[in-house]
């Protein structure tokens, strides 16, 4: 996917928390960075992770719907295992600026979103994570006190939810981090989503939502240094 | 106007836009979505159309029938277990020349119980006299549902679209959805010339003794293998309306001077043709995409085949004892044809097992082997069954040997 830098720079006022990283795993940003920058050229591959109820599935499709939107391709697609409420679960999104045609599981993630912190210790979460993978956790803490290796980053999604909507469903902040913090896409993209989806009071909410979880994680960090890396 | 919809959302939107008199169905993993969104039409007020919830797949398609026989466009889906519960009945429409159309959203067959995707539940019922159309992506699920209601009123037969469970149905992905106008400018409205009236009243599927059985076999066989004209014709007309085709009988695509082919039914052929661009380090193989399965196109076939050395069939279902389904009907076909390539046949992606990229590569290497293999499933992990189950590879693999 193209760079389009204005559209994942945060807008003036929005106060950015640098992330939580801790010097040793800068190198692994990097890479994911170097990742990010790369995958503009060709595919963004996502794997979602959650517990049935909290819209596992309506994340993907969200997500894909935001590309689609945006004039990319994209398939969104789930892993369907137990279906029953609470029970871990996982989805796919596969985007990309060309048209493509394969329909495979996503076996080696650039991003993994997880929609509950403690799925962090449920073995198998991080499998095939490509090398400075980016992981967007919803979590109150600090990534590095979530002792997961890796290119971690934390947003409060739950919480936020329970602010804006009154109830914890932490899509609309997770994907919000997830695209600012990839650039995958700009903002306006989910937006427009979620206006397709949604409607009245829950839409304005959600969008409300989207805002705040946008403005508490930092723009591009899974992907200015890449640009530096790469001038 | 392209837009992201998931592909069961697509499907429903598509009979909607057929304009069905009647819709019967019975929920059934993965085909739920499909009818949840239709009754959502009716119930919205969008579609203007009898939606009857039955007690079972068995009822089903016997409401269709009904309707269909009164004079009614009509339209089921279902899957799996659902699909072998309406055999009967899928026999019985087929037989009685009933147009109308069902979506099969193909699932496994249990047991083990399985809910995704293969192709056993539609080979199950390969025989029952539909025509059976396969897609590749959601976009040509949307298409052929609706070229599907105007070859089931051409031909007098029913036509049953088969989707892959999941990796089509639950799979959002960029939809074209046509108008109402391109929709109806394409399917003039459902006039079903022997359907039922008070006024001239009459018996259908009655005994037939043995001194009639046989004509109406041949007279439903004939129509079946005939109807290939109407598919073709459909499709082409549909193209001209949509300015998209689904490749009429099958879909054949890669280098004109290729001496490997691999021949597929459904959405695997995406992911084949990316990695073929992806490996270009392999030989590049011509890809054939049946699209009709019923009537099987063995004309077609063997055009698509001319200049092969090699031709490996990757099916998602078999018979066990026997061999794959569609190699042999594809080995079928192309016996005793002057120069056919050597037909070798795997199952794989059963109930569900995923079909990754690398999947290609082990197809070129089956048709690089010297060794026949007719038939065998991929992809077995020996080391999860008791030593009692486990069949080493010459026990399982269906070959002929030297045939020179």
């Amino acid at each position: 996917m193209s760079l389009d830098l204005h559209h994942r720079r945060p807008a003036v006022g929005v106060g950015v928390s640098k992330g939580h990283l801790g010097g040793a795993i800068h190198g692994e940003r990097n890479a994911a960075a170097a990742r990010a920058s790369a995958l503009v050229q060709a595919m963004i591959e996502v794997r979602i992770h959650g517990r049935g109820g909290q819209g596992n599935v309506v994340a993907a499709y969200l997500l894909a719907t935001a590309a689609i939107n945006h004039g990319d391709h994209a398939l969104a697609f789930p892993a369907f295992g137990a279906e029953r409420r609470g029970a871990p679960v996982a989805a796919f999104v596969r985007m990309a600026k060309q048209p493509f045609r394969r329909r495979d599981q996503v076996a080696h993630p650039d991003f993994l979103i997880v929609q509950d912190e403690a799925l962090l210790h449920v073995p198998g979460i991080l499998d095939g994570l490509k090398p400075g993978g980016g992981v967007l956790v919803n979590s109150r803490r600090a990534a590095s006190d979530l002792g997961v290796e890796g290119n971690v980053q934390t947003v409060p999604a739950s919480e936020l939810a329970i602010e804006h909507l009154g109830r914890p469903l932490p899509n609309a902040p997770l994907l919000a981090a997830f695209l600012l913090l990839s650039g995958a896409l700009p903002i306006d993209a989910l937006k427009q989503a979620y206006s397709e989806r949604f409607k009245g009071a829950t839409l304005a909410a959600n969008l409300k939502l989207i805002d705040t979880a946008a403005a508490q994680v930092e723009a591009g960090a899974w992907q200015e240094s890449a640009d530096a890396a790469s001038a | 106007m392209r837009q992201a919809l998931e592909g069961s959302q697509a499907i429903a939107r598509a009979v909607a836009l057929c304009r069905p008199n009647v819709v019967s169905a019975y929920p059934i993993t993965p085909q739920t979505h499909i009818v949840e969104n239709i009754a959502k039409l009716v119930a919205d007020g969008e579609l203007k159309c009898e939606y009857v919830s039955v007690e079972s797949e068995h009822s089903a398609a016997s409401v269709a029938l009904g309707a269909a026989a009164a004079g009614a466009r009509a339209y089921t889906a279902s899957a799996s277990q659902g699909i072998l519960l309406m055999c009967e009945v899928l026999y019985d429409i087929a037989g009685l020349r009933i147009p109308m159309v069902l979506t099969c959203a193909n699932r496994a067959v249990s047991a083990p119980l399985s809910i995704w995707n293969d192709h056993q539940d539609s080979m199950a019922v390969r025989d029952a006299g539909w025509i059976q159309l396969f897609c590749a992506d959601n976009q040509e699920a949307v298409d052929t549902t609706i070229q599907a209601f105007r070859i089931a009123q051409d031909t007098d037969l029913p036509v049953m679209v088969c989707v892959d469970g999941f990796t089509l149905t639950h799979t959002l992905e960029p939809i074209d959805l046509p108008t109402q106008q391109q929709v109806d400018g394409f399917l003039p409205p459902f006039v079903f010339a022997r359907a039922l009236d008070p006024r001239k009243p009459l018996s259908v599927g009655t005994l037939a003794t043995p001194e009639w059985f046989t004509e109406a076999r041949h007279s439903h066989h004939g129509a079946v293998l005939a109807a290939t004209d109407a598919i073709v014709a459909a499709d082409r007309d549909w193209q001209q309306v949509s300015g998209r085709g689904c490749g009429g009988l099958l879909q054949v695509d890669g280098p004109a001077d290729a001496r490997i082919g691999i021949l597929c039914m459904g959405s695997v052929v995406g992911t084949l043709q990316d990695a073929r661009d992806a490996m270009p380090e392999l030989p590049s193989a011509r890809i054939i995409r049946l699209r009709s399965f019923r009537p099987f196109p063995a004309q077609a076939l063997r055009e698509a085949c001319a200049g092969l050395d090699q031709v490996v069939v990757l099916e998602r279902a078999l018979s066990p004892g026997a061999m794959g389904i569609v190699g042999a009907e594809v080995r079928a076909a192309l016996y005793g044809v002057a120069g056919a390539p050597r037909v070798q046949s795997v199952a794989a992606g059963l109930g569900g097992r995923d079909m990754p990229l690398t999947l290609y590569a082990q197809l070129i290497a089956l048709a690089q082997a010297p060794a026949t293999t007719d038939f065998a499933i991929l992809d077995v992990e020996l080391d999860k069954l008791p030593a009692a189950d486990r069949y080493p590879e010459a026990a399982v693999a269906v070959s002929s040997g030297d045939r020179s």
